[in-house]
This record gives C-alpha cells, sequence and structure tokens, in this order.
C-alpha cells in the first residue's frame, strides 16, 4: 500500500459553473498545517475575477427571480450533498486548519447546519425585513428586500469552512450572486464546497469560487464597477488594506461590509445584518381606489 | 343674458372616426371601455389641488359676476307653485335688486308643468326656462312617457330641457338603450321654427359611482347628442363634487379634439357657497380651457349658490359682510 | 403663461410679514447662538437676488466645538434619557413646527424660491409629520428590531432642495433613537434650519442634542471627516457621496447616503392617461426639478407617444411660473445661480444632441431672479447626455419604447436607481414591472408622494441606507444596518 504513489491534484477555479484554470496558467502549492505539501490550486488573475463578475452578472437576474422557496430548497440541497461529503471536508479541515478530526467533525456538523439554518432564511426574511407601511393617504405602500446584485466576498482566511459557508449562504440565499476570493493559504474547503455546488442544484455563475490572494484580487473586484457590494470579512485584521478597498469600493457606492478587527467566532449564530447588508430595500406605492 | 342657440352638437360624429362607435350595442361597448381609465386618487388629488388657486380682488369680482351668469335657479319641489316660479324668476332676471348692475342667472330650471309660468315672467329677459323631463329625477318611466314629458314642457316653451338618462340600463351594460333614449328625447327637443330647446343630459353621478363610468356616460351622451352634460338631479347624494366635474371637462375637451365640437358642462346640487363655485370656475379654465368660461358652455344647478353669490359681489363693492337679510329669498 | 381668460387671476402673494430675518446669524453650537470664525457668507432670495442675511461659516474649529458640544450632550443627557422623555421633547417640536408652520413655509419659499403652496402643503406638513412620526418611535425602540443602543454623535449634511425637509429627515430619527446631531444645511438655504435652532430652544431641548453649522463644501468636508462623528448622513450629489464614502473608509463610522437619480417615468397604452399627465407634470415640475427622485426620463410607449405629448403640452401651458409667493404659482424660481447655469448648460447640450424638438410653454420670465422655463426634449435616445445625467431642474426627456421588457432594460440602464414610475391599469403588468424595475421606490399610478412611514432611498449609485419608516431607525441604531 504504501509504495503506491499518490495521484496529486491540481484544484481549479470554479467560474460559471465549470472549473477552469487560471487563465494566467499560474498555480500556487497548498500545504497543510504543518507545512507538508497537499494540492496545487489555480492562482486567480484579474481577468479569472473579471470572468467571475461577467459569471455572477449573468446569473444574477435568473437567480434572484426565483421564488425564495425555490432557493431555499437549493440550498438546503448543499447542505445534503455537504453532509454526504462528511469524509472528504473534514479531511480538508483538518489538514487546512490542523484540527483535531473530533473538532473537525465538528466545524462540519456546524457548517452544515449553518447551511440548513440559511436556507431556511430565503422565504422568510421579506417578512421579517420588509412590510406594509400606513401612508396617510389613500394608498397601498409596501417595503420588500430585494438582492443587492453582484457581490464580492473575501473569505476568511482562518475558518476555511465554516466562516467560508457562513459568509457564502447569507449573500447567496436572498438572491445575490457571488464572487469568492477563497483563504489563500487554506483553500482546500472552497475547492471541494465548489465541487459541491457543481453538483447540487445551484444554477453555474450563482456562486464563483477563486482561489488567490486578497490583496491581489481584491482591488480589481472592490473597483469593478459590475460589482455591487463587497464583503471584506477575509481582510479581518488587514486595515490598511481594507480601507483601501473600501475606498475603491466608493467608486461606484458599493455597499460594503466591513471587517472586523480579528477573524470572529464562526461557531456563534450570525446576525440578519448577514443578510440585510446585502439587501436592498424598494418601497412600492398605489392609489387605493374603485 | 346672451345665451344663443348654438348648435353645439348636431352630427357630432360625423367625420371623427366615431360613425361606427354606435352602430350596435357591441361596438358602442367597445368604444367606451376602451376610453382611458381614470384612476380615482389621481383624479381626486388634481381637484383638490385646483381647488388651492387663490382667487382675489380682481379675478373675483370677474369670477362672482361670471358666476352668477351661468346660475341655472332651481326649484324643483313638489310644493312648487305658481307663485314660488314667478317669484323665483323674478329674482333671475334681477337677482340684486339693489344694484342694476349685477348681471342675470342664466335660467331657471323648474318642472315642466311650471314652464309656461317662468316663461310668461321672463319674458324677453334674455333668462331661459329650462324644464327637467323624461320623469325626473328617477327615469323609471316608459320611453313614450318620457318623451311626452319633453314634448310637453317644449311646447309649453322650454329652452332648455334637463333629462336623465336610465341609470339602471347604463349600469346594467346596455349603453345602447341609454344612448338611443337620449336621441329619441333629442329629437323630441325639435321646434317646428327649428329653435330646438337645448337637450342637458343628467347622468346622476352619485348613482354611477365609478369615475370610469362618469368618462363613458359622458362620452356616451355627448355621441347621442347632448348639448350639456350635466352632474346630478339634486335628489341623490353626492350630488356634484369637484373631481366628478373633473372628469366630465377632461370628457368634454377631449370630445371637442376629437370632433371639433363643443358641449357644456353643468354640475348640480351641493355647490352653495362662491367659494365653491370659484373653485369650479378655476377648474374650467385649466381643464377644459377658457372657452368654456361662458354661459352658453357652463352652467351651475342651484338654488342657494346666488345668494352667497350676491353677498360676496357686495362684500367686494361696498368692503364689508353682507347678511342674507339684504337678499330676497327667491 | 395662464391662457387668455375671462378672469385672469389676480396676484394673491403670502403675506412675508409673518417671518423676521435678521442681518447676520451665527452657529447654533451648545444650545445658544454663537459667532463663527469662517469667512460669512450671503443668503440670497434667488426670486428676486434680494441679499436677505449674512451667515457665519463654521470653521475646522467651530465644527469641533460643534461635535464637542454633540458628544457631552449625547454622553451626559440624551443618550442616557429614558426613550418616553426624549419622545416628548420631539412631540414638543413637532407641535412648534405645526404651530409656526406659516412661518417656516414662507421663509422656506423666500431662501429657497420654490412655490409657498409647496412649501405651505408638502415640505412644512411633512416635516411636522416626520417629527411626530418619529417622536412616537422614541420609546419603543425595543419593538423595531435594531437593539436600543444609539451610534452617538450623527454629522448630518443636507442639500438645498428641501431645506427643512431633509434637515427633518435627518434630526428626528437621529434623536429618537438617541443619538445628538451636529447638522450642515446647504450654503444657498440656510435660514430655515436657523430658525428650526430657535425652535430647539422654545422646546427647551438640552443644549447641544442639535447644533447646526452653516458653511459650504469645506464645513461639510470638515463635519464628515471629524473623528469625534460616530454617523454620517448625506443627502446630495453622488459625486459628494462618493467623496464622503472614501472619506468614511476604514474608519467606524457608519454611512447613509441619499443621492442622485434619474428616474423612469414609464407610460404604458393602457394607461389613465389624464392621471399619467398629472404624474408626469408632477414628476419633473414639482419642486422645479430640483428633486432626486424626479421622473426626469419619460418613457411613454410609442403607440400613445403623441397622444400622451399633446396633452402634456396642454398641460404645461396651464402652469404659472412666477413669483413664488404668489399662492397661485406652480413654478418658482431656480434655487442658485450656478444651479441655473448647470441647467443651461445641460439643455443647450440636449438641444445640439437631441434630433427631436426642445419645447416650453409660451412663459414669461421674470427680469431679476434665476428662472428657467418648464422643458421637455422629445426624440431623446439612452445615448444622450440629457437621458443620463441629473440635471435637477425642470427639463424632461422623452423617449418611446414598444414593448414591457424594452421599457424595463431602459429604465434599468442608469447607474442610478432612486425611484421610478409606472402608469397602466393592469394590475399583474404594475406588479411585475414593479419587481424588475431597479430602483429604491417605485410609484405606480401616482409619482413623488412622501409620508414619514415609508422608507425613501436608493439603489447602485443613489446611495445606500434608508430615511423614513421603521427601516428609517436601522441608520442610528448599534443593531441596524452597516
Amino acid at each position: 500500500m504504501s509504495d503506491r504513489i499518490d495521484v496529486r491534484k491540481t484544484y481549479k477555479l470554479y467560474v460559471g459553473g465549470a472549473f477552469p484554470r487560471s487563465e494566467s496558467g499560474y498555480t500556487y502549492e497548498v500545504t497543510d498545517a504543518k507545512g507538508a505539501f497537499v494540492a496545487n490550486a489555480a492562482l486567480a488573475s484579474r481577468k479569472d475575477a473579471r470572468d467571475a463578475v461577467v459569471a455572477a452578472r449573468k446569473a444574477f437576474g435568473p437567480w434572484s427571480g426565483r421564488t425564495a422557496y425555490n432557493r431555499a430548497q437549493v440550498l438546503y440541497r448543499v447542505a445534503e450533498v455537504l453532509e454526504d461529503r462528511r469524509p472528504q471536508f473534514v479531511q480538508a479541515v483538518v489538514q487546512s486548519e490542523g484540527l483535531s478530526a473530533s473538532k473537525a467533525e465538528r466545524v462540519v456538523d456546524e457548517s452544515v447546519d449553518r447551511l440548513v439554518w440559511y436556507a431556511g432564511w430565503a422565504d422568510k426574511i421579506t417578512q421579517v425585513v420588509g412590510g406594509a407601511n400606513p401612508v396617510a393617504g389613500p394608498f397601498f405602500n409596501l417595503t420588500t428586500p430585494e438582492a443587492t446584485g453582484v457581490v464580492a466576498v473575501l473569505a476568511p482566511e482562518r475558518s476555511s469552512l465554516l466562516g467560508l459557508v457562513t459568509a457564502i449562504a447569507p449573500v447567496v440565499v436572498t438572491g445575490n450572486t457571488a464572487v469568492v476570493v477563497s483563504s489563500y493559504s487554506r483553500p482546500l474547503a472552497a475547492v471541494t464546497l465548489a465541487e459541491v455546488l457543481a453538483t447540487s442544484d445551484v444554477p453555474g455563475g450563482v456562486v464563483n469560487v477563486l482561489t488567490g490572494s486578497a490583496a491581489t484580487l481584491g482591488p480589481w473586484l472592490a473597483s469593478h464597477m459590475d460589482v455591487n457590494a463587497l464583503d471584506l470579512l477575509g481582510t479581518a485584521g488587514q486595515t490598511e488594506l481594507a480601507r483601501d478597498l473600501e475606498v475603491a469600493a466608493a467608486d461606484n457606492l458599493k455597499r460594503v461590509r466591513r471587517a472586523p478587527a480579528a477573524e470572529p467566532d464562526f461557531t456563534r449564530e450570525p446576525g440578519l445584518d448577514t443578510m440585510t447588508d446585502f439587501l436592498e430595500l424598494k418601497t412600492v406605492w398605489h392609489p387605493m381606489g374603485v | 343674458m346672451p345665451i344663443t342657440a348654438s348648435s353645439a352638437a348636431t352630427a357630432p360624429t360625423g367625420g371623427s372616426g366615431l360613425a361606427d362607435v354606435t352602430s350596435s350595442d357591441a361596438a358602442l361597448r367597445r368604444f367606451l371601455h376602451g376610453l382611458p381609465g381614470v384612476d380615482q386618487v389621481g383624479a381626486e388629488a388634481r381637484a383638490a389641488s385646483l381647488a388651492t388657486r387663490s382667487i382675489k380682488t380682481t379675478a373675483k369680482e370677474q369670477a362672482l359676476d361670471l358666476a352668477i351668469r351661468m346660475v341655472d335657479l332651481t326649484t324643483l319641489e313638489g310644493s312648487d307653485t305658481h307663485g314660488k316660479v314667478r317669484a323665483l324668476a323674478a329674482k333671475a332676471v334681477r337677482p340684486d335688486p339693489a344694484d342694476p348692475a349685477c348681471p342675470s342667472a342664466a335660467a331657471v330650471c323648474v318642472y315642466p308643468d311650471m314652464v309656461a309660468t317662468a316663461k310668461e315672467t321672463l319674458g324677453d329677459s334674455g333668462v331661459h326656462v329650462a324644464a327637467v323631463a323624461t320623469a325626473f329625477p328617477s327615469g323609471r318611466a316608459a320611453l313614450d312617457i318620457k318623451l311626452a314629458d319633453t314634448r310637453d314642457a317644449v311646447e309649453a316653451g322650454a329652452d332648455e330641457i334637463d333629462m336623465v338618462i336610465d341609470r339602471g340600463a347604463f349600469l346594467s351594460g346596455r349603453y345602447l338603450q341609454v344612448f338611443e333614449e337620449i336621441v329619441a328625447v333629442r329629437e323630441a327637443c325639435a321646434r317646428a321654427d327649428g329653435e330646438d330647446a337645448h337637450l342637458k343630459v343628467i347622468f346622476e353621478t352619485g348613482e354611477l359611482q365609478t369615475y370610469d363610468n362618469v368618462r363613458r356616460v359622458s362620452w356616451l351622451a355627448m355621441l347621442a347628442g347632448a348639448h350639456f352634460i350635466k352632474t346630478s338631479t339634486g335628489k341623490v347624494q353626492p350630488a356634484a363634487t369637484l373631481p366628478v366635474t373633473l372628469v366630465m371637462l377632461e370628457a368634454v375637451r377631449d370630445f371637442r379634439r376629437q370632433t371639433g365640437q363643443m358641449v357644456g358642462v353643468k354640475p348640480a346640487g351641493g355647490i352653495r357657497t362662491s367659494k365653491d363655485a370659484i373653485k369650479y370656475l378655476v377648474m374650467v379654465n385649466e381643464v377644459a380651457g377658457a372657452d368654456w368660461l361662458d354661459p352658453d358652455w357652463f352652467r351651475f344647478g342651484a338654488s342657494t349658490l346666488l345668494n352667497d353669490l350676491l353677498m360676496q359681489r357686495t362684500k367686494l363693492r361696498t368692503g364689508r359682510y353682507s347678511g342674507p337679510d339684504y337678499f330676497t329669498l327667491d | 403663461m395662464t391662457p387668455s381668460s375671462p378672469f385672469d387671476y389676480a396676484p394673491a402673494p403670502e403675506s412675508r410679514a409673518v417671518v423676521d430675518i435678521k442681518a447676520t446669524y451665527g452657529l447654533f453650537v451648545g444650545g445658544e447662538f454663537v459667532d463663527g470664525h469662517g469667512t460669512p457668507f450671503k443668503t440670497v432670495d434667488p426670486a428676486t437676488e434680494e441679499v436677505l442675511a449674512e451667515v457665519a461659516e463654521a470653521s475646522d474649529a467651530d465644527v469641533d466645538a460643534a461635535v464637542k458640544a454633540a458628544r457631552k450632550a449625547h454622553e451626559r443627557v440624551w443618550g442616557r434619557m429614558p426613550g418616553r422623555e426624549r419622545a416628548k421633547y420631539l412631540y414638543r417640536i413637532a407641535r412648534i413646527i405645526q404651530e409656526r408652520s406659516r412661518e417656516l413655509a414662507v421663509l422656506e419659499t423666500i431662501d429657497n424660491g420654490k412655490p409657498i403652496k409647496e412649501s405651505r402643503d408638502v415640505d412644512v406638513p411633512t416635516v411636522a409629520a416626520h417629527f411626530f412620526y418619529y417622536a412616537g418611535w422614541a420609546d419603543k425602540l425595543e419593538h423595531a428590531g435594531y437593539g436600543t443602543t444609539p451610534l452617538g454623535v450623527a454629522g448630518q449634511v443636507i442639500p438645498w432642495n428641501f431645506p427643512l425637509l431633509m434637515l427633518a429627515w435627518k434630526v428626528a430619527p437621529a434623536l429618537a433613537c438617541g443619538n445628538t446631531v451636529v447638522l450642515k444645511p446647504a450654503e444657498t438655504t440656510p435660514l430655515t434650519a436657523l430658525l428650526f435652532a430657535e425652535i430647539c430652544q422654545q422646546a427647551d431641548l438640552p443644549a447641544g442634542v442639535v447644533n447646526i453649522v452653516t458653511g459650504a463644501g469645506a464645513t461639510g468636508q470638515a463635519l464628515v471627516a471629524h473623528p469625534g462623528v460616530d454617523k454620517v448622513a448625506f443627502t446630495g450629489s453622488t459625486a459628494v457621496g462618493k467623496a464622503i464614502a472614501r472619506t468614511v473608509a476604514g474608519t467606524s463610522k457608519k454611512v447613509t447616503l441619499e443621492l442622485g437619480g434619474k428616474a423612469a417615468n414609464i407610460v404604458f397604452d393602457d394607461a389613465p392617461v389624464d392621471q399619467a399627465v398629472e404624474g408626469i407634470v408632477t414628476g419633473i415640475f414639482f419642486n422645479q426639478g430640483h428633486v432626486c427622485c424626479a421622473g426626469s426620463r419619460l418613457l411613454v410607449q410609442e403607440s400613445i407617444a403623441e397622444e400622451v405629448l399633446d396633452r402634456l403640452r396642454e398641460r404645461m401651458s396651464t402652469l404659472r411660473l412666477g413669483d413664488p409667493l404668489d399662492k397661485n404659482t406652480d413654478i418658482g424660481a431656480i434655487n442658485s445661480a450656478a444651479q441655473l447655469a448647470r441647467i443651461r448648460e445641460l439643455a443647450d447640450i440636449g438641444e445640439q444632441e437631441v434630433s427631436g424638438e426642445r419645447w416650453s410653454p409660451a412663459c414669461e420670465l421674470p427680469e431679476r431672479g434665476f428662472w428657467f422655463p418648464p422643458t421637455v426634449f422629445t426624440g431623446v435616445t439612452q445615448a444622450h447626455r440629457i437621458a443620463r445625467e441629473e440635471i435637477f431642474g425642470p427639463v424632461l426627456s422623452v423617449l418611446t419604447f414598444r414593448t414591457p421588457s424594452e421599457a424595463v432594460e431602459k429604465a434599468n440602464n442608469t447607474p442610478f436607481g432612486l425611484s421610478a414610475g409606472i402608469w397602466s391599469e393592469k394590475g399583474s403588468r404594475i406588479l411585475e414591472i414593479a419587481s424588475r424595475l431597479r430602483a429604491g421606490v417605485v410609484w405606480a399610478n401616482t409619482f413623488n408622494k412622501f409620508d414619514p412611514t415609508s422608507p425613501f432611498g436608493g439603489y447602485q449609485e443613489s446611495g445606500y441606507g434608508r430615511e423614513g419608516g421603521r427601516h428609517g431607525l436601522a441608520a442610528y441604531l448599534e443593531g441596524g444596518q452597516r
């Protein structure tokens, strides 16, 4: 057994439902927590980021136009497939985060549960966040949340699965599409999640996963005029980068979710703000008469 | 009182692309239901906005005199007597005995059996006699009765006939029946000497309820040859309102745009104050246009309004408020 | 502009006697009127170019003093006051606004140039309503869903188009949530904000809860950049909004931006035409078109375009332009020489680039003051600058469409996303189009309606955050958005 030579993997990007290599042709070595080689990952370039935005934009209309019930079903299906592939994710977390197997199992469980939690929000957030407004006049007036559009997500650097899921799920469950820059040093869970997404019912382009550096890709995404929002979660602790990206994001007034000073504890149940930060409120008036 | 026998509505549909719309019930329905809808809230907001116009000083003087000239001074009571009608007619000719410069009203409006009395009192004053006919106010009688009612009033000397439409027929969608009845009444307004009585068509908008219905019935009546379209009998609440009149003014404006012919508008019932009357005049001015600011094209069906107009007129002239004791009851 | 009529409306001017404009105004800091240390500037009546008053300019040090006063008031008084007590102050303010409504309306009209009927019937009543609405929230925050912790000091910068109303939109929710404010009114319209300062005194509002610093862009910049400010709220141009977003980047300041727009007002062939024409007029000529959510792009279905335009021209011919204090004036003065120049420039560009017609009703403009006639451009396409750039004046660009999809595509083909209008009698079409329009406020069969309970704000480059309604609280509480 031990004589067998491993088939070493070279992971690819996940863009528009396909798995392309990086346009640049570059890859980088991914190591485990102890520094041993694990695999090669594609090193996404600015052009990959651009392609991912195009894919995400194309997917936005149809995805946001689906019924909330359907998006809930799709997300729940992701949770199912993730649960199916539990051992693979446990291994990825063990390798990337250096956790014990039992701790990694808890992380995977938590990640599946997190997906289930967010899936359920798809058809409830509108009722919790929206509402009827009793204007002083003969008008029917209703406020409803709508997806912002294409959201660039800089995923957490350390929490490679639970943090990733907690970053992506609230963005897409409400109808946004995402361009995700995974953890640079810990991309294994992200590329495995991409395989899960590809084999579940998530339409191509809804989630696009780029492995690479947030410092390199971030500025291109932050200044991209067809990106509507930016989650800076992955810049936690990097105040200068975070500020520069926020400045660039002002070019088209992206909605920016700032990073906390340090990467948060993702085992805590997230707040509604993880979803509402990437929602717009639309208020529709109509007269009432005969 | 310069109302002339302007032949507003002869062959109204010729050459305007409207000739076929009354060819069948189905065609008429298609046409009326193809008219643009009226949004209630928007129409009421527009009327309310026009009502905020501030008409002061010289403009108010002009408006008050114009309003007096537009009044169809009305008595339509079961208790009407010849004496009452004679008094009313005298008041119409000379509303303010203290001021010979005060203009006369446009007409007196009475039941058919009082036409002769009114005519006798009015003589050649220029003030017209309008008679409500066609089983006013409900209109619930056989057509031949309504036509006889009309002819009776015309023979007695009525210059104007205020007919009511069959609201039941309209509300149940029998538009052609309503149309044909108006046509028939208009024929009954004819006189051998060619001095036909003018026909005002009363919709009783309070029973039609919706502005869409008001717009449709306005077009229906204009297509049938109405000289005037009129809101109400005064016997049903709500009677005239600003938004209903707005929709009717839009209709006559659009009808002229399409056919080149003008039709008059008469809100009736519930207009009691000068302030109200001036709001209507502002609306006429800004919606239908200044061409309609003439008793030939706009009337107020009212009884108590006239005295309020006179009081305001006196206030403007004397600089002090007047009181009802200084004006005649009728 | 009145059609010849048996009764031309005689002048009906509202009396100016109700207002008392002082020769000079200071800043309102810590509950007192104080001198400014910048270079004083003049505010003029745009209808006559008469100088109304000299107003202090707040220097950086003045802004600092105001922020400190606000901080102190927040920490010592307002932030720890029970909500029901804050509520009563806000109710007091609301009542005083109602009581002094005529004075506020006349002053607003004199300083801004807007018709008295609008300041009297729209601006001031809505201001009072806004304070009443948020007063009621002050002791009910735990039910609103954003927690009860205020942010601290809010720095608020407002525009000149609805000076007092924008003040209300900013101040009322901030105070209700327990924040204190430093507000900078626009340099061309500071007077009603300064009168509001007097009202705060009259209400015995604790010192420093509301501070008003007057000045132009530099004062605003100093306020926005001040490290003692926890929250920035801005209404104004998209360019300045972006600059503010850059200024606050990397800080913990929360921001709401309510910026420009280029709203499509879509008229389908089954529209209630007379009301649609009113909506078009209200959409673009209300407040001289100085409205961020103005319906400046008319998208009319080709099959009824001519009819709608005929009616629109006829309707426009009845608009009365002139003395803003005249109760019958529909179109007042352009707020400033600079804004007039901007409108003229874009209108001239429109004239050069558009193949269609530039049309205004016969309209005599007063000799003095800043005036621009209501104007319609037909034959405009999405490629034209007047269809893309916010003119912020009484200039309507008319485009046509053939199908609902084309209407939506054209409507959404803009970096803005503040508002939109739909005119149709078909319910299902309205709901579908409304859901596809990328705009924060969609008016169906109505336009330019505002209410304190109804959240207002844009998508995309029209800004972020909402003002009004329960959602408006989110901008001023720790548990709110971003």
